[in-house]
């Protein structure tokens, strides 16, 4: 096992994201007897909606790489079962909205039954979904849950923003103990590419990345806007303004050091997130800053997201839903 | 042909009867009207006139047309993603359909429900939605709606053979029959759940046999022969509206586009494939109509068919995006007090 920073260039390839999460896939299932995965439609020749059981089930066998009938309670209690009695199931839903239709076996069950249990029951499941806007999905296909599931406490929620983290970080929940939504951005499957190392590279929850270093404004987000806010801080640094953006890759573990350390250095922090804002991820972290570094901050924490509103459909209206670059933008010089 | 519970199957109730020549052919102009709409739709996706995902119906266009032939403008339909029949055959306007296709202010939901969830109140079309099964247990609600107002309106739910692998469907059905709800359960069996077949995902060769578990009548049709499936769903539809209750109606069927626009195929017998396209519904109805009516009046059915695609086409294409003010609006009815944030 190698973990992050250990990669050196010789071992890494650019791959896309659909490609390295089938990688830490494969390396689960080569790995330990005790990983399957179970989803539907996951089975050859497709591999699943998005094709990130390509090949595996040839691999592994359709006894490991099960694909399941739409039958999401079904598939979530069976992983539950399965990770109470020895195994480590990875479950996929195929779209985050899905998730609803499991909620119960999910949160009820998944996210307790250790803590009911007085510890006997631990639950090391790992929950793969994939969503986001921004493809005309409209709204019952796009939504960003992840502050549901962070809610549920017993749960861990990680959203990648690149191919290496994607591996890394998959291959971590897997082995990790406890259930571990693993939430993969559509808008990333066939955009974002880079460099992966080969092998079980392990990324551990709960350690963010500070993906750009900057002494101005903390700009702390995840997943698709990681791309998004690196673009805006390039282009404030043209104009002579430091932004630090931190990529939590975790949201539970939360990594409260490196962003409450990066703050208390800029003093100024900007929170986005493709989520609605009421209640969002970003309400989590503002309030964390302010109960943490209130009285040293020169500027109120400013949040940018999407607006109170279900996904919608036309193009006009969903651009207007995301998180625009002018808007991160306009929202760190708000606080300088 | 009356049906009574709990018969598995439709093997022993004879659906042939033709109705008459008039219901015949409003069966065909539907059919066409679905099929012309789809196939220019694929058409100006292919040359990249128009983005998006869609589900085509072609190929179940009667699963839509021989239904819908029985109800009223006041009876409700539920449908899902692979919707554009159900929605041409309840009567939705195609000008409307189609703008609300292309995300347009114009469109039937202002543009912001798009294709996997087209909504027309005023023609009975009462949700479309993208989660498999979750039209069923709103179909049941809707039921109620119509016994406990005293209307005789009735709901007509469609869903696919996949979609009775959800639990959703097993309530519904339980609920349905105790309640003895004007609910009509059409399960349009196109044989495959995305990329899945029928057998590898499913306990049942004939989705109709589950309906026994509930105590509710289960019939199986070939959906491809218009008649017949006509006949059964007169016969279910007839029985909701007096009061006897639901039926689970399976149409036999296939899908001829896949799941998905660009789907390959790739898990499915290519001979499976060619040999329903040879066996495309549309036109072997056509040729049994043929018979008895003149080739110009089918003609006429398909030109006229033609015309109304391209001028929904063309009012669709021009027609506004929303605007961006419209993207709060909707969300609670009272948008000043809502506490959206935009
Ligand atoms: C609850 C839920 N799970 C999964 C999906 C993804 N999905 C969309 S269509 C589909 C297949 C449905 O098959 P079937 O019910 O047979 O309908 P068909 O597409 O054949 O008309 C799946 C799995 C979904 N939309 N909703
Ligand atoms: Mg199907």
């Amino acid at each position: 096992m190698t973990t992050a920073g250990t990669a050196t260039p010789e071992t890494a390839r650019t791959l896309g994201m659909v490609q390295a999460i089938n990688e830490a896939l494969d390396v689960a299932l080569s790995t330990d007897p005790a990983v399957f995965a179970l989803g539907e439609d996951i089975q050859e020749p497709g591999g699943g909606g998005f094709g990130v059981h390509k090949g595996l089930g040839v691999k592994h066998g359709a006894h490991r790489v099960r694909m399941t009938p739409i039958s999401e309670q079904a598939i979530m209690g069976a992983a539950i079962g399965a990770a109470i009695s020895g195994l480590r199931p990875v479950a996929e839903i195929m779209l985050m909205n899905f998730v609803h239709v499991c909620m119960d076996q999910l949160v009820n069950h998944a996210a307790k039954l250790r803590y009911m249990s007085g510890g006997r029951t631990p639950v090391p499941l790992t929950v793969r979904t994939a969503t986001g806007a921004g493809g005309g999905f409209g709204a019952q296909h796009s939504d960003m849950l992840e502050a549901q599931l962070v809610h549920a406490a017993g749960l861990k929620v990680v959203v990648p923003s690149n191919p290496a983290d994607a591996k890394g970080l998959l291959l971590s929940s897997i082995f990790d103990d406890d259930p571990c939504v693993f939430v993969e951005v559509t808008g990333l499957y066939f955009a974002a590419r880079g460099p992966v190392p080969e092998g079980d590279y392990r990324v551990p929850l709960g350690q963010a990345n500070i993906a750009r270093a900057g002494d101005d404004v903390t700009v702390i987000t995840y997943g698709r806007q990681v791309a998004d806010c690196l673009a805006v801080a390039e282009q404030l640094a043209g104009e002579g303004v430091g932004v630090e953006v931190i990529d939590l890759r975790t949201l539970q573990p939360l990594d409260t050091a490196t962003l409450l350390g990066s703050v208390a250095r800029t003093r100024r922090a900007v929170i986005v997130h493709e989520a609605v804002r009421r209640n969002g991820f970003g309400a989590e972290l503002s309030a964390t800053i302010h109960a943490e570094l209130f009285g040293q901050l020169a500027a109120p924490v400013v949040r940018v997201t999407a607006p109170d509103t279900p996904v919608p459909y036309a193009r006009s209206l969903e651009e207007a839903y995301i998180p625009s670059r002018s808007r991160i933008a306009a929202a760190i010089r708000s606080t300088l | 042909m009356s049906i009574s519970a709990p018969p598995d199957s439709a093997d022993a109730v004879d659906f042939s009867a033709s109705p008459g020549i008039d219901v015949q052919l409003g069966l065909f102009r539907t059919a066409t009207r679905i099929a012309r709409f789809d196939e220019k739709y694929r058409s100006l996706m292919t040359s990249g006139a128009i983005g998006g995902m869609y589900y085509s119906p072609r190929g179940q266009e009667f699963a839509a047309a021989s239904v819908a032939a029985h109800l009223r403008r006041d009876d409700y339909v539920v449908t899902t993603y692979r919707g554009l029949h159900d929605q041409i055959a309840k009567g939705v306007p195609l000008r409307e359909l189609w703008a609300e296709y292309l995300g347009k202010a114009a469109g039937t939901c202002a543009g912001k429900g798009g294709p996997m969830h087209v909504t027309a109140p005023e023609y009975g079309l009462m949700v479309t939605t993208g989660v498999v099964g979750s039209g069923l247990p709103i179909a049941n609600g809707l039921g109620l709606s119509a016994q406990l107002r005293g209307t005789d309106q009735v709901t007509v739910v469609n869903f696919g053979d996949g979609a009775s692998n959800i639990g959703a469907f097993h309530e519904s059905l339980n609920l349905a029959s105790i309640w003895r709800l004007p609910v009509i359960f059409v399960c349009q069996n196109n044989q495959y759940a995305e990329y899945t077949p029928l057998r590898e995902g499913t306990s049942v060769d004939r989705i109709a046999k589950r309906a026994a578990a509930y105590s509710v009548p289960g019939v199986t049709v070939d959906g491809n022969n218009p008649i017949e499936l006509y006949n059964a769903a007169g016969a279910a539809v007839e029985r909701a509206r007096s009061g006897g209750g639901p039926t689970l109606l399976e149409a036999m069927t296939f899908r001829f586009c896949g799941h998905i626009m660009g789907d390959q195929q790739v898990y499915m017998p290519a001979e499976e494939l060619r040999a329903a396209i040879a066996a495309d519904p549309l036109v072997r109805f056509r040729a049994q109509l043929a018979v008895h009516v003149g080739e110009d009046e089918l003609a006429a059915v398909e030109r006229a068919a033609a015309d109304e695609v391209a001028d929904a086409w063309e009012f669709a294409r021009t027609a506004e995006l929303p605007a961006v003010s419209e993207l709060t609006t909707d969300v609670y009815a009272d948008t000043a007090q809502d506490g959206v944030t935009a």
